[in-house]
């Protein structure tokens, strides 16, 4: 029983913390230096008990506390105890960063602010322990409110108003689907710990509406196509550390959700589950990436990218649930720890671009790509640091982002044994378009980094950017560290995940890796495929000396700086030769053209007699255009429908219980 | 490892680093010859690298240090890309570092790096050539991954030196997912290798060119890594081509004498190679840069159809 105590007693202080800084209200100096570093050292102490419990039975606990007769039932088993690490992680690093980043206020007062971030931080932990769906409901509505007061934190902007409204609003659609979920689990037994929802055995039909009730509303949390419009909304109008926080950690309590719900209380089911969330999963992936990559402002680029990365993660479990329905435990296994190594290195790595977005806007002021530029030189720590990202989130070796990658694709490749043939048809285009996607990330994250970090400013005021602060180095050093680290030990990752595969599909990775040392990944067998990403570094690192060598070798030293020559052109004043550079619509128009219909795209071209051209293009949704509008517009009709009952005289209101009271006897009678 | 692994993966470093500008130099003569040209002497790339090497490098104001460290951070890339790929031996101690998949990423990250550096210093071209660089790499990589996969599931395996065994001891006899593979491959390699109908290597005109553009800013001994890195690159890739397609005559484990055989049997291959590529170029006319997705589009279909042929005929 001790994990269990010590990640409520965690909890327990965040939320000490959070009371905390309703004291000092508006002394930004003490909610920086001392409550949000204590914060992060909670977070560590998370990440350090999780890591413990995730290789210990489970534990169960009973809070006093609920409604009466009603205890809250609490577990910690291998599954959240996973989740409990990456939660662990993402704070930790967030909160480091938070230090340094709340300096003045935005709109709420800093002890306001830190109110409502360590409230969600509790919630969030709470989320992933409950053991029933009322302390699961309560606590994922604490989280969703919690989390909209933080993205409205500029409440005084409009647009983040709007933003936010969005965003509540498909949480709360989300949580109704998923309480209808809980209410289908139970099956008219009145007893909501998930134990017994685990031991009913539903009829099949039934158990398919609660998965597809459960896909829905984990689905609205985690930014499924498609219930994905608030993400690109939401995150760039929440500070960034917030951004970071719900990119990073609380989309991955939906697949934390989605994990619970179908593998471990439905324990699985037909093959065409891993189907649905497949085609889910792509489509999310596909649409995510393609709209990261024409994005002209940094934070709804990454906020696509989320998309595309839950994307993959629901690609992942989709394989699993596929593999477990023809009880193939084994590529299950290896699927599964695909979509979970890459839960954990999606939270390194977008915590580190999201902070780093979140540095560059201090810095400059300035969130739109075009009129970035150049910060290498002038914010040397944040650019590197984030340039380790970048190489993360497209996938590349030998950082972490490559590990659930290649992971995922060999689930894919030792697929050839599916009882199904249609199935078998249908893996190789699915590992086809799964290609396309991690390279176009590649594309989005070149993009991202090199407009932002490389070339010339394109504004003056760039110039005089400042680097990030010491205690926002530190939380980028965190998890640029982790995404270095975790991408070497590639084992390290596996063993983590390893209980949690051998809890929910029933076999685990962790004996074929250990067979060949902590070097080289290699799960399923020397002979078929292998990675060893320090041998791979060791490697490149070593051939590059070489070259190095060479050139030293033939060389005689000197180097002269000179303006650029870009073709002879005659040298500009810098301001104009930053004109010239791609600007972020120029790098992604070659995606635009390619994948037009993905867009509903309106343009405005300058005539040639203007003086002063004017060239505006915008990028929608089709799926918001086609679905949400015309929603939207028929609620509007309805309410106004609605309205006209609203007459504001009392006698007519009198009519209406009279007449309602009428209906009711006529109902009772007949 | 072995003392033959050793000694075999050193000799294919050695042999990758030497020869891989004597394949470039071949290949331009051969399309001198064919396009009634006198042909430049078979070591003018060593001429050229050893010229490069003795000027001195002029680096742009705005360079930062990304821009000084890319060409040998590519140049190092290429060379374990050239170290991991089975040529004359599959008894390779490195080979277990990186699989098919890891290849691809290592080409990635080359390619990251380099559009990256190319985005540095600022100018109009470095910007044009890195998006143009990597949208072509966007299409041209998974293409390469699905041709590498259709071999993968013919041999059971990812591992680069496993797969060429396995087609190396495979009865002879036509695969026709193979088949689709190897035009796929063809049209991967000439797109990566900045080769006709793709990119013009010659080229020096603004508008049309890609890897140029990147490399517009370099001079002295960056440029001398980046067009030595280039020479590997093509190496590498005919080097995967023919171990693929063409595995016969690579020795395997313990097998040092099988080695010996091996080298002429590589040079042989690699020299129909050229010439078949400088037929290609010959052949062909550079196309606009927006049929480009099409033209690699199509080699990423005829990939995808290549691994659904083996699925419907071979499991």
């Amino acid at each position: 029983m001790i994990h269990i105590d010590w990640i409520l007693l965690i909890a327990g202080g965040w939320l000490l913390l959070a009371t905390a800084s309703l004291l000092v209200l508006r002394a930004t100096r003490i909610v920086a230096r001392w409550i949000f570093p204590a914060g992060a050292a909670l977070g560590l102490g998370l990440l350090v008990v999780a890591l413990d419990a995730a290789f210990s039975p489970a534990e169960v606990a009973e809070l006093v506390i609920g409604l009466p007769g009603l205890p809250m039932h609490l577990r910690v088993d291998a599954l959240g105890a996973y989740f409990l690490v990456v939660i662990g992680v993402g704070v930790c690093g967030t909160s480091l960063f938070s230090a340094g980043y709340f300096r003045t206020e935005e709109g709420t007062a800093p002890g306001l602010l830190s109110f409502e971030y360590h409230v969600f931080l509790a919630a969030m932990t709470l989320v992933v322990l409950a053991d029933d769906a009322y302390t699961f409901m309560v606590m994922w509505e604490t989280m969703a409110v919690s989390s909209y007061l933080l993205v409205t934190a500029n409440h005084r902007l409009a647009s983040v108003r709007s933003a936010g409204y969005l965003y509540l609003l498909i949480a709360h659609i989300g949580a109704i689907a998923l309480l209808m979920c809980f209410g289908i689990l139970q099956d008219n037994t009145g007893d909501y710990r998930f134990s017994n929802l685990r031991s009913l055995r539903l009829d099949p039909a039934w158990s398919s509406v609660a998965f597809g009730l459960a896909v829905f509303g984990f689905g609205a949390k985690a930014g499924l196509v498609p219930l994905h419009v608030w993400l690109p909304e939401a995150h760039p109008a929440a500070p960034s550390p917030v951004s970071a926080l719900m990119s990073a950690v609380m989309l991955k309590t939906a697949i934390y959700g989605l994990l619970r719900v179908c593998l471990d209380i439905l324990q699985g089911g037909p093959w065409w589950w891993g189907m649905v969330l497949l085609a889910l999963g792509l489509a999310s992936a596909l649409l995510g990436v393609v709209f990261s990559t024409v994005q002209t402002e940094m934070k709804r680029l990454l906020a696509y990218s989320s998309i595309e990365n839950i994307g993959l993660i629901v690609t992942g479990i989709g394989l699993a649930l596929t593999f477990h329905a023809y009880g193939m435990t084994a590529l299950a296994a290896l699927a599964l720890s695909a979509a979970l190594v890459h839960v954990l290195a999606h939270t390194f790595y977008k915590s580190l671009l999201f902070l780093g977005t979140g540095a560059v806007l201090h810095a400059t002021g300035e969130r739109n790509l075009g009129k970035l530029g150049g910060l290498i030189r002038s914010m040397p720590w944040v650019a590197w640091l984030v340039l380790a990202g970048a190489l993360a989130g497209a996938g590349l070796p030998p950082f972490v982002g490559f590990i659930s990658e290649w992971l995922l694709l060999q689930s894919f490749l030792l697929t050839t044994i599916l009882p199904n043939s249609f199935l078998n048809m249908l893996i190789p285009l699915v590992a086809a378009a799964v290609a396309l996607v991690v390279a176009l990330a590649g594309y989005a994250m070149v993009k991202f980094f090199g407009v932002i970090f490389l070339g010339q400013p394109r504004e003056d005021k760039l110039l005089q950017a400042h680097d990030a602060g010491a205690w926002e180095r530190l939380g980028l050093l965190w998890f640029a560290g982790g995404v270095l680290v975790l991408g070497l030990m590639p084992t390290l990752l596996i063993e983590l995940v390893d209980p949690v595969t051998r809890r929910l599909v029933g076999a685990g990775l962790a004996p074929a890796v250990h067979a060949n040392g902590w070097l080289l990944l290699a799960p399923s067998g020397l002979e078929r495929a292998s990675y060893g990403p320090v041998a791979f570094l060791c490697g490149v690192g070593a051939a590059t000396l070489l070259g190095v060598f060479i050139a030293r070798g033939f060389f005689h030293g000197t180097l002269r700086r000179a303006a650029a020559w870009a073709c002879g052109m005659a040298p500009l004043p810098v301001r104009e030769q930053a004109r010239l550079q791609d600007s972020a619509e120029g790098f992604g128009q070659p995606i635009r053209q390619i994948f037009e219909t993905f867009f509903h795209v309106s343009r405005e071209l300058p005539a040639p007699s203007d003086a002063r051209p004017r060239y505006r293009v915008l990028i929608e949704d089709r799926i918001w255009l086609s679905a949400y509008l015309p929603i939207a517009r028929a609620v509007d009709a309805t309410a106004r429908l609605v309205g006209r009952l609203q007459q504001g005289r009392i006698s007519i209101y009198l009519l209406y219980s009279f007449l309602t009271l009428l209906v009711m006897l006529l109902l009772v009678r007949a | 490892m072995t003392l033959s692994g050793a000694v075999a993966q050193l000799l294919e470093i050695a042999l990758a680093l030497a020869g891989a500008p004597l394949l470039l130099g071949w290949v331009d003569q051969c399309r001198a010859r064919l396009q009634n040209r006198s042909a430049p002497p078979l070591v003018q790339p060593y001429r050229v690298l050893r010229k490069l090497f003795h000027k001195e490098s002029v680096v742009a104001d705005s360079a930062s240090p990304l821009f000084r460290i890319a060409p040998y951070a590519k140049f190092g890339c290429m060379t374990l890309a050239c170290a991991i790929i089975p040529t004359v031996s599959t008894d390779l101690p490195l080979a277990t570092a990186a699989d098919a998949i890891a290849l691809v990423g290592l080409f990635a990250l080359a390619r990251t790096f380099l559009a990256l550096a190319a985005m540095d210093v600022g100018t109009a071209f470095g910007g044009m050539g890195a998006r143009r660089d990597m949208l072509i790499g966007f299409l041209a990589e998974p293409a390469l991954l699905m041709t590498l996969f259709c071999v993968s599931l013919i041999t059971h395996s990812t591992s680069l030196a496993n797969m060429v065994e396995t087609m190396n001891r495979r009865p002879f006899g036509l695969e026709p997912s193979l088949a689709f593979a190897g035009i796929a491959f063809t049209i991967v390699s000439l797109a990566e290798n900045t080769r006709i109908p793709v990119d013009n290597p010659a080229t020096h005109l603004e508008l049309t060119m890609i890897h140029e553009a990147l490399v517009l800013e370099y001079s002295g001994r960056h440029l001398a890594m980046l067009e030595w890195a280039a020479a590997l690159k093509l190496f590498a890739y005919s080097c995967i081509g023919l171990a693929l397609f063409f595995p016969w005559g690579i020795a395997e484990i313990d097998s040092p004498l099988a080695m010996i055989t091996a080298l002429p049997v590589l040079v042989f291959k690699l020299a129909i190679g050229g010439v078949s590529l400088a037929l290609i170029e010959t052949i062909s006319a550079k196309m606009r840069i927006f049929r480009v997705p099409e033209f690699l589009a199509t080699a990423f279909l005829l990939a995808v159809i290549g691994l659904l042929v083996h699925q419907l005929l071979g499991a």
